[in-house]
């Protein structure tokens, strides 16, 4: 061996895959990104250590195993990681606007094939999951009347595996790169065969690693609304939005393992040369994509369903009434559920699986419209004989109703198995699927957002820039994804780089527009988070119920103590708070006990760590990396274990020091 | 409605609990929840056996390969284990420390035979050139199988934990809970390696 | 119900704008695609039923119960209505019954894997009429159409005869494609290893665009091919013409057309290899490689024993599929018994069409 040989070999054991040549200086926009990644970052760290927050940063947050604050950083994450999948959703509007003909656009397939598996990556996993289970982490506990969910420190831990799943994916950005499959990575094209790179490895451990924390904050949330309820409050008592956090929760729990298992399988082809999903020696390449939507169809579900509870909360409670047909709700929320796991062969009719199977899971398709049309319903005649405030939860909530039936009609038009064989993989699919999760999981939130901000921050966000965004996004939307209807049928398909016909182009210039206006929508959210923050004693709400709220949430100050209640409640009827105000509850004076809470710990965040240190060692086949990170996440795991001091009392003292002063400011309202 | 009869006598204990509320303990529940999402994996790995275990790509087939004496003494070795961990719960029942990390202990070393066996089998499966890549079917057995024996090897480094934690804490509630927790974990290994043994050693060697 | 006797719906005048625009999927030239547009416009009418009163409903009861408008009744208790509840529930069910018989009807009618019994809406297909054979192999990233019957083949281009049935046999070299021509037919996935089926036909003669559906790599784009739908003359001239090229596709030419390359021009071959698609669809176009057919044929038969553990090949695969230089084992099992090298044949059958034009 000569000496070359002999330090190559050295270097690989050293550094595996990775070199150089790994980052991709020579692509000027990456380049400029992680220029401006840098910049920002500097300026944001910079800013932290001026301000001196970073013991406050570590102490309050990121070891925080309060639920209202991991509740807090999952949205916050989200957010983040939402200006990222739309920076990816900006370029690849642009790309399509500009190539056609012998314009080949700006961005080579190399690189758009990335941004577009990037981008659904992202969305999905790290912009809507984060949202939907940071909503769920905030309000489930203070409406079922909890002190936190049943594992805190789990949920402290899940949120870090969430972030690490996304430090992972961004770090595909600057080193290496990113899969280049689309975002359910079907094999073969995902195997080691016709995907040799890391882009697939960082696609699998990204997911792998932000499932863990998906899986076990699915388990904690349920054990919570299963085993936490305040007394009275029985399953039919409870919240909507706490009804359908538990079948969202349901569906992660039965649904996330088999992601696991799959991608498991796809890595064993990758990393072993097993052959699940080859071509060769007996493997099946259709397994997975069998597998992947059983899991990837509830998902979708996952998704919308606590939203679905979030408006129901928004309806009742701007409507000034009771939420219309409460059980048939909840059966709906339930059929919903469980319908969920008979329909994923929707996603791919055309494999050929022949007539009577394809018109089954067409018709159990449609049959989820049935319960979700009726849940339309319901939230129609809760506005009936109601007296609507038209506040920025209920604008976004409108504007939800308004363009979900559409993105619904669309859905149940893909289910109709021979229409799908036209419509499957062209844009038409990819407005309808934009059309639901933008007009439901993405108003959602910000109706969410908009509703539940008062009570996280103490003071309502500012309403004209609130406004200004909406109707930014609302534009935006209709914009970017009516003229992908109108593409689809005219039988342009998903994942292109390049159009031959210049004739289309007017649409993609159209899409691009309703981009731009998504953008500024974005902006708008931005600068109405800021402006609410400099206005903020203008927007001061002292009530803690600023919206005349109906669930136990609105009976704590706004921001909620660290104990949520000094006294468990005690439920009576549905709409728990409202019963308490129409029944002249007063807060109780004295005697004070003390609360039993948990302990904040750094354990959540170094073991979510090294899973990420791990994750990279096993991308780039650094295999001592991976194996010493690995034996220290097992290590710290037990070492976590020997620790039997995990809670303490908050003196009764304190108890009542926080509650007088409650008292007092709610007096001083009343003046 | 209640709203009338109880609107003059409303207080404020009528809308809260007193004395400090302490919901029923979720672990259990928590940790039979994971459970069933870990049966879920192991569910899929079955179905993939089902469905690429025929798929031999022209090599050897189950009943080339497995030796059911092998496989029966090494069920033999689990189930053993199974009944050791009851025995050591008893004893934890009865608050007896020291003969509850004994069957503890016993529980371990059963489980380390079994992996031994196990490994022995991969060893000579993959050293005859029989390993997971010559055909779907060896790569959905080896997986099912070796999913398998990783639990029961993450068990046994669980259970030295807790044998270590028990040592210096003694039986106290926290430990308890992870006992029932390790049970629960044990004998759902127990479980899924009965449907191993019936569908992938059994019905192989049939086939 | 025909969607003549819905001409009258404004929809319609949608539609229009959108044929206007080129919308193939809303004005396609073949009998199957057309009516899956029958369906699509069908059941978008039929769901439209329930979505506008929806939004109608919205936008009215929005304005009629805000908060300013005094005038209007105000019942914050009132939750509960059986009546509407019933409603609520089975104004969509009916409309899903209704479409989910449709769905059914329409799904075994136009299950791609159907053989045809009409010509068009007004014509039925003569008993008498062979389907024309085609083979389709989707490739990096280019599509191969061999004519079994002609014994000819042809790259990125694609003729039929108009009102004649068409059977396609599709498979995939490598990784998983959509075989899609809009004017013609829905889509059906090409899979490598596996075969698929498509019956089509072309009512009007014209040049039609088809292209891969479903992405595969970075040649994906491009990946599109003409469809040419010809009256029989035409199509008699254009079968003469390939045959007429010089270019033959034996198994080797294959294997050197299976290397990725994009943008590739129309290529006619006069003759092709017999079985080589049956030789692509079981991954055995390499002479000493074991056909998947054999291999499942062994399999059910229990395999080959401990024998058949070495029965491997090992090849260093220098990555021309492969876009880095990482050089892995790859291997594959090898034949039991040799393939004698096969000359490619152009049999001189295939039904002509020029002549004898099938009868309205």
């Amino acid at each position: 061996m000569t000496a070359m040989q002999e330090r190559s070999t050295l270097m690989q054991s050293l550094f595996g895959r990775l070199s150089w040549d790994s980052i991709p200086y020579h692509e000027p926009i990456i380049v400029w990104t992680f220029v401006g990644t840098i910049v920002l970052g500097m300026a944001v760290l910079g800013w932290i250590t001026k301000q001196r927050a970073w013991g406050m940063l570590w102490r309050d947050w990121f070891c925080s195993i309060d639920h209202k604050k991991i509740g807090v950083m999952y949205i916050v994450l989200g957010l983040i990681m939402l200006l990222r999948g739309f920076a990816d959703a900006v370029m690849m509007r642009a790309q399509q606007a500009m190539a056609f003909g012998d314009a080949m656009g700006y961005l080579p397939p190399h690189h758009y094939d990335q941004i577009f598996t990037a981008h659904g990556v992202i969305m999905i996993f790290f912009v809507a999951m984060p949202f939907v289970t940071g909503l769920m982490n905030y309000v489930v506990p203070l409406q079922i009347g909890a002190r936190d969910v049943a594992f805190p420190f789990l949920n402290n831990f899940s949120f870090w595996m969430t972030a690490a799943g996304a430090a992972l994916v961004m770090t595909s950005l600057f080193i290496g790169e990113f899969a280049m499959t689309g975002w359910l990575s079907y094999p073969p094209l995902s195997g080691i065969d016709y995907s040799p790179g890391v882009g697939v490895d960082y696609y699998i451990w990204a997911l792998q690693i932000a499932g863990v924390g998906t899986l076990l904050s699915g388990v904690n949330l349920l054990v919570t609304i299963v085993k936490m309820r305040a007394p009275g409050m029985t399953l039919m008592k409870m919240p909507v939005f706490a009804w359908t956090s538990l079948c969202t929760n349901v569906l992660i729990v039965a649904a996330f393992p088999i992601l696991t298992a799959v991608l498991a399988l796809l890595s064993l082809d990758r990393y072993v040369g097993t052959n699940f999903f080859t071509n060769d020696f007996g493997g099946n390449a259709m397994m997975y994509v069998n597998l992947i939507w059983i899991w990837g169809h509830p998902e979708v579900y996952i998704l919308i369903l606590p939203l679905f509870g979030v408006f129901s909360e928004i309806v009742s409670t701007f409507s000034g009434k009771r939420l219309f047909g409460y059980s048939s709700m909840v059966y709906a929320t339930v059929c919903i559920t469980i319908l969920s796991y008979i329909v994923w062969l929707h996603h791919f009719f055309t494999m050929g699986s022949g007539a009577s199977v394809n018109s089954f899971f067409g018709i159990t398709t449609m049959i989820i419209s049935i319960p979700t049309g009726a849940k339309m319903f319901n939230w129609l005649f809760t506005m009936y004989r109601g007296k609507i405030r038209f506040d920025l939860p209920m604008l976004w909530t409108m504007g939800f109703m308004l363009t979900f039936v559409g993105g619904g009609m669309t859905g149940v038009l893909l289910a109709v198995p021979p229409a799908d064989f036209v419509l499957h993989n062209s844009l038409f699919l990819i407005a309808h699927f934009h059309h639901v999760i933008i007009g439901g999981v993405v108003f959602g939130t910000f109706a969410g957002i908009n509703f539940w901000f008062p009570k996280v921050a103490g003071f309502k966000l500012d309403e004209f820039w609130g406004k200004v965004s909406f109707w930014c996004w609302i534009v935006g939307f209709y914009l970017a994804f009516m003229p992908l209807y109108v593409l689809g049928l005219m039988g342009v398909t998903r994942r292109m780089s390049h159009f031959s016909d210049p004739d289309l182009r007017i649409w993609f210039l159209i899409a691009a527009v309703g981009a731009f206006f998504v953008g500024l929508g974005i902006l708008a959210f931005i600068v109405q988070l800021v402006v609410s923050i400099r206005r903020r004693h203008e927007l001061r709400d002292e009530s803690g119920d600023p919206w005349n709220g109906r669930t136990l949430e609105w009976s704590t100050s706004s921001p909620p103590p660290a104990y949520n209640f000094a006294f468990t409640p005690r439920v009576h009827a549905l709409d728990a708070w409202w019963d308490m105000k129409t029944r002249g509850y007063r807060r109780p004076q004295s005697d004070f006990v003390p609360v039993h809470i948990p302990k904040n710990t750094a354990a959540g965040i170094v073991l979510a760590g090294l899973s990420v240190v791990c994750g990279f060692g096993l991308i780039w086949h650094i295999w001592w990396l991976a194996a010493a990170a690995f034996i220290a996440l097992v290590g710290g795991a037990i070492y976590h274990s020997f620790n039997y001091d995990r809670d303490y009392h908050i003196p009764a003292d304190e108890v009542s020091r926080v509650e007088q002063a409650r008292t007092q400011q709610l007096a001083a309202l009343q003046g | 409605m209640s709203t009338h009869t109880m609107q003059a006598t409303t207080t404020a204990d009528d809308f809260i609990v007193r004395e400090d509320h302490h919901p029923e303990n979720g672990t259990l529940l928590g940790f039979w929840l994971y459970l069933m999402s870990d049966c879920l994996i192991f569910a899929v790995l079955f179905a993939v056996f089902a469905v690429l275990g025929g798929n031999y790509a022209a090599g050897p087939a189950p009943k080339d390969l497995f030796e059911l004496e092998l496989v029966a003494v090494n069920t033999a070795m689990l189930l053993f284990s199974s009944i050791t961990y009851g025995f050591a719960m008893l004893e934890m029942q009865r608050n007896r420390i020291r003969p509850t990390l004994l069957w503890l202990g016993v529980t371990g070393l059963f489980g380390l035979a079994f992996l031994g066996i196990e490994l022995y089998e991969f060893h000579h499966l993959i050293h005859i050139g029989a390993g997971p890549q010559r055909s779907a079917f060896l790569s959905a057995f080896f997986t099912l199988v070796g999913t398998h024996g990783l639990h029961v090897t993450f068990g046994i480094i669980w259970l030295v934990t807790l044998m270590v934690q028990v040592g210096r804490h003694g039986l106290n509630t926290a430990n308890r809970r992870r006992l029932n927790c390790l049970s629960l974990f044990w004998h759902f290994l127990d479980v899924i390696w009965i449907g191993v043994f019936t569908f992938v050693y059994l019905m192989g060697v049939l086939r | 119900m025909s969607v003549r006797t819905l001409r009258h719906a404004p929809l319609l005048l949608l539609l229009l704008l959108l044929t206007g625009c080129k919308a193939v999927v809303l004005s396609p030239s073949g009998d199957i695609a057309a009516q899956q547009r029958d369906l699509i416009v069908i059941s978008t009418i039929l769901m439209l039923l329930i979505v506008v009163p929806v939004m109608v409903m919205t936008g009215w009861f929005a304005w009629r119960y805000r908060h300013s408008n005094d005038k209007a009744t105000y019942a914050p208790e009132w939750d509960h209505s059986t009546q509407f509840e019933l409603v609520i529930w089975t104004a969509p069910l009916l409309i899903i019954i209704a479409l989910g018989a449709l769905t059914w009807i329409g799904t075994h009618l136009l299950d791609p894997y159907r053989p045809l019994g009409r010509i068009d809406a007004q014509r039925e297909l003569p008993a008498d009429v062979k389907p024309l054979r085609v083979q389709v192999v989707a490739m990096d990233w280019k599509w191969l159409f061999v004519y079994p019957d002609y014994g000819i083949a042809s790259v990125n281009e694609m003729a039929a005869p108009v009102d004649v049935p068409i059977e396609f046999d599709i498979t995939a070299s490598t990784v998983m494609n959509s075989f899609f021509v809009p004017a013609l037919a829905g889509q059906i996935y090409a899979m490598p290893g596996m075969q698929t089926k498509l019956h089509a036909i072309i009512n009007a003669a014209g040049d039609y665009e088809g292209f891969s559906a479903n992405y595969s790599g970075h040649g994906f784009s491009h990946m599109r091919f003409r469809f040419a739908g010809m009256s029989g003359a035409d199509f008699d001239a254009w079968v003469d013409t390939v045959r007429g090229s010089e270019l033959a596709l034996s198994r080797d030419e294959y294997l050197r057309l299976e290397q990725p390359s994009e943008r590739e021009p129309v290529r006619h071959y006069g003759s092709a290899a017999p079985d080589l698609f049956d030789a692509v669809v079981n991954l055995c176009v390499e002479p000493n490689k074991m056909c998947m057919h054999d291999m499942m044929a062994i399999d059910e038969n229990g395999g080959l024993g401990m024998a058949g553990i070495y029965n491997v090949k090992h090849l260093s695969y220098d990555g021309e599929r492969r876009r880095d230089s990482v050089a892995l084992d790859d291997a594959y099992v090898l034949s039991m018994c040799a393939v004698a090298p096969e000359a490619p044949i152009s049999p001189a059958g295939g039904t002509r069409y020029g002549a004898a034009r099938l009868e309205p």
